[in-house]
């Protein structure tokens, strides 16, 4: 029975997903790339919804990952192949790792909390919304100059610019790794037993 | 219609998303909860670094080396951010933010 609901629910999600998709490209006319991008940003967008409201705290890191792979499929769609490849392997290889295991680490055995939401989630709620209005009216209002269509980079191109002109940053944010490293390990660590 | 060529509609879904996750860091009571939803603002500046430098011709390739950038000092502070939250915990077996008040008594 279980598994029914579980198939039923993953055919809803399928046809939320994918009907922008549709919509784009049968009544709009547009290309596969228009259908592509409308599909993911759906996807994107739901998940991301997903991981702010639902009540189980570890669905919510299940669901950003879901955000982080829909957010890499739109990272080839605008055309930077590096960093979707970059997306996957740092987000969703260790960054959700990591917060998976944080999760596991601080979950009561109670279960989720009852309260999910703070007293000011509505007018969270409504400032946020305010606040994607501004944008969405910000960005149509200005001319930001663009080309008419979006460059494919080659990664050679890439990776000479990055050890040439920003060879420097480079290992400044190899330092910085480093540092946020051992500053992770020191402020985890226990501190009753013996050092 | 040129949904996919258009940078307007790129910066609209990064605004989107990181409205999400603003709503996400003001409402949330879980501290890890929080720190996701600063993941997802993270990222939706991300996507807009990476449109910007894949539709004005003048960047080149600085908008995907910047996102790279980006992606390693969120690395970093995600480290950062999570080790704080267990250090917490293991103080005050809780990781509800509203039960954090040894500063305000």
């Amino acid at each position: 029975m279980r598994g029914w609901l579980y198939l039923l629910s993953a055919a809803v999600a399928g046809a939320i997903i994918t009907t922008p998709a549709l919509i784009v490209f049968v009544l709009g006319g547009g290309s596969v790339d228009d259908a592509l991008f409308a599909a993911l940003a759906t996807l994107m967008l739901t998940s991301a919804l997903l991981v702010v409201t639902m009540r189980d705290i570890i669905r919510c890191g299940l669901a950003m990952i879901v955000a982080f792979l829909a957010l890499a499929g739109i990272y080839v769609v605008v055309g930077a192949p590096l960093v979707a490849a970059a997306q996957v392997i740092v987000y969703i290889g260790a960054i959700s790792v990591l917060i998976l295991f944080a999760i596991m680490l601080t979950q009561s055995k109670a279960g989720p909390a009852r309260l999910v939401f703070q007293t000011q989630a509505a007018s969270a709620a409504v400032a946020a919304i305010i606040l994607v209005v501004l944008i969405a009216l910000a960005v149509s209002a200005t001319d930001w100059g663009e080309a008419s269509s979006r460059v494919r980079l080659a990664t050679d191109t890439l990776a000479r610019v990055l050890f040439g002109d920003y060879v420097l940053p480079f290992e400044v944010v190899s330092v910085l790794l480093l540092a946020a490293v051992i500053g992770g390990i020191f402020i985890a660590k226990r501190e009753d037993e013996p050092t | 219609m040129g949904l996919a060529n258009s940078l307007d509609a790129y910066l609209v879904l990064s605004g989107a998303l990181f409205t999400i996750g603003t709503f996400g860091f003001l409402a949330r009571r879980n501290a890890i909860s929080m720190l996701m939803s600063i993941e997802l603002m993270l990222n939706a500046v991300n996507l807009a670094i990476v449109a910007f430098g894949s539709f004005i011709p003048s960047l080149k390739a600085d908008g995907s080396i910047i996102a790279l950038m980006v992606m390693a000092v969120a690395a970093a502070e995600a480290t950062v951010g999570l080790a704080i939250i267990i250090a917490i915990y293991r103080n005050r077996k809780t990781p509800l933010v509203d039960e954090y008040d040894a500063m305000r008594r």
